[in-house]
């Protein structure tokens, strides 16, 4: 295993540094649209880059794109298999992907036509030998990359279906995963229930980072705007953040009321937000820079289990296993 | 499992722990402070962070309600 234990924050922590920054005020974040009509748990969820579409999918198979400002859905389509644990939108905004006890990534063009069955022109693209956990296109609707509960993360090409490259190191389920911004070159961030988070390099294949200070499974991984850093979310109950040129943690994310697991995590735009969705029902949003929380969301009625900050940042949503997704400015 | 075996595990230990000692690092104090002069810098365009002039967030414009 490679050495990753002294990488714990120390004593120099980003709120140390942060001193003399001024504290925020208060926020007044309300829930502004109430997405309805999954009729099990969102596991997942993702915006278009419109700013207005999202896509979600549920454990009851069904995959919805919907048009977050009017509420409509737009799209449906079920899936053969339950627990779609992954979806994504392609930058494009003309298909999705999606997959998860299926083993599978698939992706589904989005049409217009109402003859057409969103079904009929489903494309397999990603074959796990375990569950799929997460996906996401890179930065074309040509490549999806996934994480699996095999073990490994894949960089697929959508047209052939080829594996185009395969990236071993986890050693247990990868949970999540996130693309570095296009301009810090070609990397990504996986989390896995070896309490591992890895970062990779999509041309080799190689593990370039390893960090290992989680205490639990970790459940969602998020790279912070600028790409020098990242964010992870875990059934520890703490959320952490990672410098990748400092090559450490720097900063914990925690309190001693929070128990459960955190299990999605987003930045605002600029970095200083951090947004959490646990396992309690709750979404804390934490001072990144501080490192306290600056408020707590209440709405979801169950646990929290997917949570994205719209393209531009004037939004986010959350999925939930009571079955909605709300949509918070 | 035969000592080739492991002789090959180990030595592929030993390739990728020579490839992360040789990731250059940077001192964490510097680091906290770039991620610290990233946010200030972006803070006007955050709308979750400032907000933003009224109506100019979709999100929060009051929505009209048609009855047909």
């Amino acid at each position: 295993m490679p050495c990753v234990w002294h990488k714990r924050a120390t004593a120099v922590v980003v709120h140390q540094v942060a001193e003399r920054v001024e504290a925020l005020g208060q926020f007044v974040m309300k829930t502004r649209r109430t997405l309805k009509g999954h009729g099990n748990k969102v596991l997942c969820m993702d915006w278009c880059k419109d700013k207005r579409r999202i896509v979600s999918s549920s454990q009851d198979g069904k995959v919805i794109v919907w048009d977050s400002f009017t509420t409509n859905k737009e799209h449906a389509v079920t899936m053969p298999c339950t627990w779609v644990m992954a979806c994504a939108y392609a930058p494009s905004g003309c298909a999705i992907a999606c997959g998860g006890l299926d083993n599978k990534c698939s992706v589904y063009p989005l049409t217009f036509d109402k003859n057409e069955n969103m079904a009929a022109k489903k494309k397999s693209v990603a074959m796990h030998t375990n569950y799929l956990s997460a996906c996401s296109f890179t930065n074309s609707d040509m490549q999806i990359l996934t994480a699996s509960g095999d073990g490994t993360c894949a960089l697929w090409d959508v047209e052939s279906g080829q594996l185009l490259q395969s990236f071993h190191g986890h050693g247990a389920d990868v949970l999540c995963l996130d693309l570095a911004p296009s301009e810090t070159g070609n990397t990504f961030v996986s989390g896995g229930c070896d309490k591992k988070a890895m970062v990779w390099d999509m041309r080799s294949g190689q593990c370039v980072q390893a960090f290992e200070t989680h205490e639990s499974d970790i459940n969602s991984v998020r790279y912070y705007p600028s790409g020098d850093a990242f964010a992870s979310g875990s059934d520890d109950a703490t959320c952490r953040l990672y410098d990748l040129r400092a090559d450490r943690e720097v900063a914990i994310y925690s309190k001693e009321s929070i128990i459960f697991g955190a299990s999605s995590v987003d930045f605002s735009l600029s970095g200083r937000l951090l947004f959490a969705g646990y396992n309690d029902y709750t979404i804390n949003v934490w001072d990144v820079l501080k490192g306290s929380r600056v408020s707590i969301l209440f709405g979801h009625e169950n646990r929290v289990s997917t949570l994205r900050v719209s393209p531009d940042g004037t939004a986010f949503c959350s999925g939930s296993w009571d079955h909605t997704l709300r949509v918070w400015a | 499992m035969s000592s080739g075996a492991s002789v090959n595990a180990l030595q592929r230990l030993v390739e990728q722990l020579k490839l992360e000692a040789g990731v250059e690092r940077i001192k964490v104090s510097q680091a906290a402070a770039e991620l610290q002069q990233y946010c200030m810098q972006n803070a006007c365009k955050d709308a979750l962070l400032v907000g933003v002039p009224a109506g100019s967030n979709p999100f929060r414009e009051p929505r009209s309600c048609a009855l047909f």
